[in-house]
């Protein structure tokens, strides 16, 4: 298996965890695809949280107002009609579970990986880019007619001393 | 006996979601404080010495549950209190730290109502029934 289907395997299994034990929803496998070159508009809901150590990069989790409302909704258990700081500080949690989740996974392969704290941005027509130039793996969750973006993009840093390990690694493979 | 519970973690959503679960523990609660940081907790366990249990988040701005557990075990008001790491960390690096600090368990994010009432079982005593 490469780092790329590491990644892959390791936010679907994450994110269903989480979304089972704490919302009580079944996302389904969701679909993969590699996000390069300039960065998309976003709306809505856009979560990071940053990993850092031998590689380094950003974890994220996109939706729309409306499903941000409801995921907040279903974890607290009340009623959350508009984004506010609840429901924000509920995407940030989410992205903290799911993006660990990720993290533990590939701390057996990548040695010890920090996270930040999460930063959750609500808006319109917004671009967000992460300094460097390696690809998003992304994994497109589809539930109740809404899209919720699962992302993390991931590189070796100077101190790995493995140049041949790609991130997006289909190429360069690290067998695992 | 009740017994008063700290709920530390940046995440006010976690806390909410902490404060539902302990109080369908079936536990002896008598109070929920909560703190977004360390250094709130420390000031939370000064105002409130009747705290038995500390469950803390490890990764928080400002002071984390790591040094928020150095900080309880020095402290000879508060060394005998029982911390209970609940966080995403589920390296061994930073969970043998928290081992090798003193806590007195450790559950992972996500979690279910019946791990937290799992690892609450040995430290809190049973609500009497009514």
């Amino acid at each position: 298996m490469n780092l790329q289907e590491l990644i892959v395997d390791s936010i679907r299994r994450s994110t269903a965890e989480v979304f089972t034990t704490m919302l009580a929803v079944d996302l389904g496998e969701g679909l993969f695809s590699v996000e390069n070159g300039s960065p998309a508009f976003n709306d809505g809901v856009v979560s990071f949280i940053g990993v850092a150590g031998l590689w380094a990069g950003t974890g994220s989790i996109s939706c729309s107002p409306a499903l941000a409302c409801r995921l907040c909704s279903l974890m607290l258990m009340a009623d959350s009609i508009a984004v506010d700081e609840e429901v924000l500080d509920a995407v940030g949690e989410l992205t903290n579970m799911v993006i660990g989740g990720v993290k533990t996974e590939l701390e057996t392969h990548l040695g010890p990986l920090g996270l930040s704290v999460p930063t959750v941005v609500f808006g319109r027509n917004f671009k967000a880019k992460s300094a460097g130039t390696t690809d998003w793996n992304v994994v497109r969750f589809q539930w109740e007619g809404e899209t919720l973006l699962v992302k993390l993009c991931l590189a070796p840093t100077e101190k790995t001393g493995h140049p041949s390990l790609h991130p997006a690694g289909s190429s360069c493979a690290l067998e695992v | 006996m009740e017994s008063d519970v700290l709920v530390v973690d940046d995440s006010a959503a976690i806390r909410k979601i902490l404060q539902r679960v302990l109080r369908q523990t079936g536990m002896a609660i008598r109070a929920v404080h909560e703190a977004g940081d360390g250094q709130e907790a420390l000031e939370q366990l000064k105002n409130h010495p009747d705290v038995r249990l500390v469950l803390t988040d490890i990764n928080m701005p400002k002071m984390d549950g790591l040094q928020l557990l150095a900080a309880i075990k020095a402290s000879p008001a508060c060394h005998g209190i029982p911390v209970v790491m609940i966080t995403t960390e589920g390296g061994e690096t930073k969970v043998g730290e928290a081992v090798k600090l003193g806590a007195a368990g450790y559950v992972r994010k996500p979690f279910t109502a019946d791990q937290i009432k799992e690892k609450l079982a040995g430290i809190l005593e049973p609500a009497l029934p009514l």
